[in-house]
């Protein structure tokens, strides 16, 4: 199966592991390998599983973009993966994959992340007029607005977010692991003197 | 120019609507009685589980999973549980897997105890709701007895289960599923013949086979199409490969056939159950690695050691070597996956959920396109949604 996987071009690091593959795509090659995988009767991945984001906030290509498929007459689920920068847009797979559409726009609701022709990429998760996304690492855990039933305008009204207490997350990896075990004046002890 | 005359009339179902089952928003746009297009609006019910998640510890994370679809909280958890276990590179003990299936069959039967009498009930009879409940009562004593509670039991835990089962439980579990297939005949002497159920349940929400596939559906919707697909067999985790049962699949893929499929799993379950108390013998329910499971409380009384790991597992946590895995179990509602990236904190850097509900409520608008704005209620009981798992 590798092998026919790496025929397809534009795919890059193929593992394997148990009844799961994992491999690296270029994003430019999106349609071309989606319809491939689907279409191949050697591969027949006709199942669409999911869609994600993951956020590296400090990398250039910042997010990678996950696909998971699944082949129900070859038993096997293959993740694919590519990254993209902010504000990059990439090609929709809904005319490949129905249940891509909802996949899709949750992934544009919580990470920012925008199709090209999409049917319809609306917010799906998040309230209605809802701002910033969510799952990307620099939205804060408490988010930015809280909403409370107001008894003088009588309806819900929205306002910034007020803690009783401060948001404390803490960092529990002790400091003492992952220290070097170096002391001033060590390189005298090993050093040719 | 010839003008057309649009005759349609749109309207809001839920978000509070009872057959709605919790807070589904549907747009729906009538032409007389018959559904030209239902449009749903999830999220009501968000509550950013993952994006949580990102800030716990793995086994923090935990309670989280009975919190999703939370008619079946320990299949989620076993989701989790194999997807951390997988990253760790553990393999738990031959006790735990058996506890595990039990558990998981449980849930499973007490899901679908929930689902069979709400889809009756949402079509018109009310008496299965109320003997179902009994039934599902007793199932959740067992959740109790094993875990103290009855439904957020957080009992797998990533390395076997919490504690092992109390005394004389396996010969209680064997007693009540020797009565448990009567109850399910008279479950049946009630809804299978029955002319109302069939009448609104036969030839509604009808998907075809390759249809199910497309659109992502799995679990008892996928197999109602006529597809022979379960994740305990075609990709079997835990003791699932010890056991036999068989894959009930439907003709047709409408409503009567996923209600039929999910009597004949109850069915199924029971099996496994008796098998797996078969086959269970005395022994560890957890790896015995203390820096992953917490030691015993006893040994805490007198080790030093144990303490010291009883507070960093409980403090920091156990970190988790970098990686991405792709765990799925074959939830009472359909594929339930877990995609984990680990970067080797003792925090998920990111946890997505892939939960079955939200495939198939996406396929709501095609399975209702043509039919009676009634027959929405039968559908959407029918394919078995839960918000806590579709808006997570």
């Amino acid at each position: 199966m590798i092998k026919i996987l790496t025929k397809i071009g534009g795919i890059n690091n193929v593992l394997e592991n148990n009844n799961l593959l994992e491999i690296e795509f270029e994003k430019k090659n999106i349609i071309k390998i989606f319809n491939e995988l689907k279409d191949n009767s050697e591969l027949n991945f006709n199942q669409l599983l999911d869609i994600t984001a993951v956020d590296y906030p400090s990398r250039e290509f910042r997010f990678d973009l996950i696909y998971i498929l699944q082949s129900l007459t070859k038993n096997k689920k293959i993740i694919l993966k590519t990254f993209i920068k902010v504000n990059e847009k990439i090609e929709s797979i809904t005319k490949i994959h129905k249940s891509a559409d909802w996949y899709e726009r949750e992934c544009y609701d919580l990470f920012g992340i925008e199709f090209i022709n999409h049917p319809d990429l609306r917010r799906i998760m998040t309230d209605y007029n809802f701002e910033g996304y969510p799952l990307r690492k620099d939205f804060p855990l408490t988010g930015h607005t809280e909403v409370r039933y107001d008894d003088l305008e009588k309806k819900v009204i929205y306002e910034p977010v007020k803690l009783t207490q401060e948001f404390r997350n803490f960092d529990s990896e002790s400091p003492w692991e992952g220290m070097e075990n170096k002391l001033f004046g060590d390189e005298k002890s090993t050093g040719e003197n | 120019m010839k003008e057309v005359e649009l005759n349609t009339t749109t309207i809001n179902f839920g978000p509070q609507h009872p057959a709605a089952h919790g807070v589904l928003r549907l747009v729906v746009e009538l032409e007389g009685e018959v559904v030209q297009r239902a449009e749903p609006h999830i999220g009501l019910l968000h509550r950013g589980t993952e994006k949580l998640i990102e800030y716990k510890t793995y086994l923090q994370a935990v309670p989280y999973f009975d919190r999703l679809d939370y008619v079946s909280p320990m299949c989620q958890e076993h989701a989790f549980a194999l997807a951390t276990e997988n990253l760790l590179g553990i393999n738990v003990p031959e006790r735990a897997k058996y506890i595990r299936v039990i558990f998981a069959e449980i849930t499973r039967i007490l899901n679908h105890l929930l689902n069979i009498p709400a889809y009756a009930a949402d079509i018109g009879a009310v008496t299965p709701f109320l003997w179902c409940f009994e039934e599902r009562e007793k199932l959740l004593e067992f959740h109790e007895a094993v875990s103290g509670a009855r439904f957020h039991a957080a009992y797998f835990r990533p390395g076997g289960v919490h504690q092992d089962m109390p005394e004389g439980m396996e010969e209680k579990l064997f007693d009540h599923f020797k009565t448990l297939p009567k109850f399910i005949d008279d479950l049946e002497s009630l809804l299978t013949n029955n002319r109302i159920l069939r009448q609104r349940s036969v030839d509604i929400g009808i998907i075809s086979k390759s249809e199910a596939i497309e659109w992502g559906c799995s679990g008892p919707v996928l197999r109602s199409a006529g597809v022979a697909w379960d994740l305990r067999r075609s990709q079997p985790y835990d003791a699932y490969d010890q056991v036999n049962f068989e894959v009930p699949v439907g003709k047709k893929g409408d409503c009567f056939d996923r209600y039929l499929v999910r009597i004949e799993e109850m069915r199924q379950s029971i099996s496994i159950i008796n098998q797996c108390l078969n086959k269970i013998k005395p022994g560890p329910i957890s790896i015995e690695d203390n820096k992953i499971t917490p030691p015993k409380r006893n040994q805490m009384k007198k080790s030093m050691e144990a303490l010291i790991h009883h507070f960093k597992l409980f403090t920091e946590g156990y970190r988790v070597p970098a990686g991405q895995v792709y765990s799925a179990v074959e939830a009472p509602k359909g594929e339930f996956g877990v995609y984990l990236v680990s970067d080797g904190s003792s925090k998920p850097y990111r946890c997505k959920i892939r939960a079955p509900g939200f495939a198939h409520l996406q396929t709501l608008d095609h399975l209702s396109k043509g039919h009676l704005m009634a027959d929405i209620a039968a559908i959407l009981g029918s394919l078995d949604i839960v918000f806590g798992e579709i808006d997570r």
